[in-house]
């Protein structure tokens, strides 16, 4: 399935941060995340990632630590702050509220307290 | 699974792809490190299940992408490293902006300035409205240059001609008395307006934007100091033109000074916008850099400064000269802070530099109390006048937007992140558009043009 540009670019945020409240961690795996969650269904170009999380940076969602891979290359960390997860429940709720209200015109299950 | 274990050729692609994405220079070494990482990863897993090198190297790159769109999506996101060197990608999709178009709006200003120059020279007339109006003669033909070149909507364009107009038709008709101080606050005051106007055509009419008010923040520094540049160069030229005709016309020196200085300063402004624009040149990253120099000398000069009034008082000599001294001052602190933060690499931070940001701020803070304390003693003792009331309300202005700097200032220091500095000096400047508008429309009448 192909999955619109904008559907994926609106996702992203949320899915990054979401990943990334499942602990600290580096680029490469939290790509190797996304495809596992997605069933390999969520086609995204691995090098957009990297902008997306130094904007997370810039706005303070996540913060970075240098660390080093086992093979000693160095690897930059990305862990979420509290400010990242207030963004995360605010983009929660907006979630939603836009699956509960397509769900209600398809006629899908409302996803149950969430 | 490991480096190690890549072959020559896997590491001549690998160091061949990074100097691609390198020399965009919207990447950064540490970011072309970060995704050589990615890459390095992706090829091992990819050997490991049994692909060849080569194989693997080509299918990691073409899943991070192309090289032009991720240096451009960079580009995006470090628009900073993108106004340091606009490098990346202009030439495909913009065309470099004409030379003629420039030119033209150049000479508008040119000859603009010269039919005022004319009308003021009238017998008989009062030439205080020439000095009074002379941002009308040059700042719009800016404004329009860059409604142009943006491609500004229509309606946002005649929008923008109706409040220059409007204002235009203000200053005319307010009848100012002779050497009135509401002249001289609307001589100052309304060139300041008509930067915002040109900031509104800068920015294309997207005033909401953050980023595009920052923009704006940035191009007029990088503004003045080409113009000061240019001006430096005009200074010297017409100085050795009147050496040179010193002795064989020395009536026609008077000429050319009032020829061609005034058409020079006056097309300047739009030469100089349009190489802030176009980067023309050597000195690209020359803001940054006066700003690093700056910024501990002026928070040396400021302490001292702080120290020593607060120590001697600010007495009763304190005139209006020295009020705009301090308020050029205070201005100058809030942009060298601006500017720094803007600046700043959030990868590598120089928390130093922080510090003496935040000591520079408390200081010009500091200042600026005992400014307004002696300002309202004054009133107290005197009454409102126009000029105090101009200088109490900067003032007032300035040390709300100080205060709110040093305590985000102070929060960067904690490690919260520096966009909240610069999001509350975007957000402030509608503040002082405000200000400076009140100054030119209602201040003169409320004061009945005296």
């Amino acid at each position: 399935m192909n999955i619109d540009k904008d559907l994926v670019a609106a996702m992203a945020t949320p899915l990054v941060l979401a990943i990334l409240v499942e602990g600290e961690n580096y680029g490469y795996a939290i790509l190797k995340r996304v495809r596992e969650l997605s069933g390999g269904e969520l086609e995204w170009t691995d090098g957009m990632l990297y902008p997306l999380l130094h904007r997370l940076d810039r706005l303070g969602y996540v913060s970075t630590e240098w660390g080093a891979s086992p093979e000693g290359r160095r690897r930059k960390y990305y862990e979420i702050t509290e400010t990242g997860r207030a963004q995360l429940a605010e983009q929660r709720r907006q979630w939603d509220t836009a699956t509960r209200t397509l769900g209600g015109l398809w006629g899908l299950a409302a996803p149950a307290g969430a | 699974m490991n480096d190690a274990a890549m072959d020559a050729e896997t590491e001549n692609q690998i160091a061949g792809w990074r100097a691609a994405i390198l020399r965009g220079r919207a990447v950064d070494a540490a970011d072309a490190g970060e995704l050589e990482g990615h890459l390095r990863e992706q090829v091992a897993d990819l050997e490991t299940a049994g692909l060849s090198g080569d194989e693997a190297f080509l299918i990691a790159v073409k899943r991070l992408g192309e090289v032009d769109a991720l240096t451009a999506e960079y580009a995006r996101e470090h628009s900073d490293r993108l106004w340091k060197q606009l490098a990346i990608s202009r030439t495909d999709d913009e065309p470099r902006q004409p030379l003629v178009v420039m030119l033209v709006f150049a000479a508008l200003a040119a000859v603009l300035i010269q039919v005022g120059r004319l009308l003021a020279d009238i017998p008989g007339t009062d030439g205080m409205w020439f000095v009074r109006d002379l941002g009308l003669f040059v700042l719009p033909v800016l404004a329009a240059y860059f409604a142009v070149l943006r491609r500004m909507p229509v309606a946002t364009a005649l929008a923008l001609f109706a409040v220059v107009a409007a204002l235009a038709a203000a200053v005319t008709l307010f009848p100012f008395e002779p050497d009135s101080a509401t002249g001289i606050l609307v001589a100052i005051h309304l060139p300041i307006v008509l930067w915002f106007v040109v900031g509104v055509a800068y920015v294309g009419g997207d005033l909401r934007s953050s980023t595009r008010r920052m923009d704006f923040i940035r191009f007029t520094g990088e503004w003045v100091i080409y113009y000061a540049l240019i001006a430096l160069g005009g200074a010297v030229l017409l100085g050795l033109t009147s050496l040179i005709l010193a002795p064989i016309a020395p009536d026609a020196i008077d000429d050319v000074m009032s020829w061609v200085l005034p058409s020079g300063a006056a097309g300047a402004a739009i030469v100089a916008a349009w190489l802030v624009e176009a980067k023309k040149s050597v000195i690209e990253n020359l803001a940054p850099v006066l700003t690093a120099i700056f910024t501990p000398l002026f928070a040396i000069m400021l302490l001292v400064a702080a120290v020593g009034y607060a120590a001697v008082g600010i007495g009763r000599e304190f005139d209006r000269d020295l009020l705009v001294v301090f308020d050029v001052l205070l201005l100058v602190v809030l942009g060298l802070v601006v500017y720094g933060i803007s600046a700043r690499d959030s990868g590598r931070a120089i928390r130093t530099m922080d510090v003496l940001r935040l000591v520079a701020v408390v200081a010009a803070i500091v200042l600026d109390v005992l400014v307004l304390v002696s300002m309202l003693a004054r009133v107290g003792e005197f009454g409102f006048t126009a000029n105090r009331v101009a200088a109490l309300g900067l003032n007032v202005l300035l040390l709300v937007n100080l205060a709110v700097t040093a305590y985000l200032i102070a929060r960067v220091l904690q490690g919260r992140p520096a966009v909240h500095v610069e999001r509350w000096q975007t957000g402030y400047l509608p503040v002082f558009a405000g200000w400076v508008l009140l100054m030119v429309v209602a201040l003169p009448p409320v004061f009945a043009f005296a």
